[in-house]
């Protein structure tokens, strides 16, 4: 994907959507390659026999992968360097084979230290139409 | 199980991480992210980077890099087995890029329990800055702890 080239502040206007990005479905490789890359090595992710020891089903998504397709949303609307911030609540767990969406709209315009700031309601839905991140951001519009 | 709240304000010893090309490969690899300016320098120059660039969630990956890893389980007493994310959040203050040195420096600073203890939360805050002491991110993470003993009840 090419770096993304951002919208004018001005035309941006409250209740815009962005362009969802639905992802393929999660998968145990995935996983791994996410414990690996990301340094996450909790055995919960990747092993199915201490996943059930704990009480689960099966393995399941680390939170974090779900927020960095929160992070490809935003930066697929606007290059990196302007986004200020990015927080999420995880509402749900995410399980192998899991088909995320992941969707986001605008809910404010405001000033802040000199810089014209646009906030999002950022989300991922699974396959039931189930939030499974709620999330924000906070990204500099010129 | 109970969580010990006189541990809120505990500091953890501050870390150093340094950002490297190849874990942000990897990292991108995993989560499906192709932009240029994660894995190509001149492209990262173009897009007005000073070099690779992170990206936004990979600053939780720096704590890979804590020598202390896992040092929030320890202090808890908590098995790994037990523990949901509950909520991160992020503030950025510029671009982390491939060659930065980050200091990590994390603090809990709050614990609360939930569901008559059921369900505790651990909120921590961490503060990364660069080599040149200049403030990076900002990260707030809540860490959710099971309590194996109100499965038992």
């Amino acid at each position: 994907m090419a770096t993304a080239t951002a919208p004018k502040f001005a035309d941006v206007k409250v209740g815009d959507e962005l362009k969802p990005l639905v992802l393929p479905p999660i998968s145990r490789h995935q996983l791994a390659l996410y414990c690996g890359g990301s340094g996450d090595h909790n055995p919960i992710h990747v092993d199915l026999d201490f996943a059930k020891k704990f009480g689960f089903k099966d393995v399941f998504a680390h939170g974090m992968l779900s927020m960095a397709f929160l992070g490809r949303l935003v930066t697929s609307w606007v290059p990196q360097k302007q986004v200020r911030g990015l927080g999420t609540r995880f509402t749900s767990i995410t399980w192998v084979g899991d088909v995320i969406t992941v969707s986001g709209k605008v809910t404010g315009k405001r000033e802040k230290d000199g810089e014209t700031l646009v906030d999002l309601e950022i989300k991922c839905t699974n396959q039931n139409g189930q939030d499974t991140l709620q999330g924000n951001a906070t990204v500099a519009l010129n | 199980m109970e969580l010990d709240k006189k541990l809120i304000g505990h500091e953890f010893d501050p870390f150093t991480a340094t950002v490297e090309a190849g874990k942000i490969k990897l990292f991108c690899k995993a989560i499906g992210e192709e932009d240029p300016i994660y894995s190509d320098e001149a492209a990262a120059k173009a897009a007005g980077y000073r070099g690779i660039t992170a990206p936004l969630t990979f600053l939780r990956a720096l704590q890979a890099d804590d020598p202390n890893k896992g040092g929030l389980l320890r202090l808890l007493n908590v098995d790994i087995g037990l523990i949901l994310h509950g909520e991160q959040h992020f503030e950025y203050y510029a671009p982390v890029v491939v060659g930065d040195v980050v200091t990590c420096q994390e603090k809990v600073v709050d614990i609360y329990d939930k569901k008559g203890g059921a369900l505790w939360f651990v909120v921590q805050e961490m503060e990364m800055k660069d080599q040149t002491g200049k403030l990076l991110a900002k990260g707030r993470g809540v860490t959710v702890v099971r309590n194996p003993d109100a499965a038992k009840k």
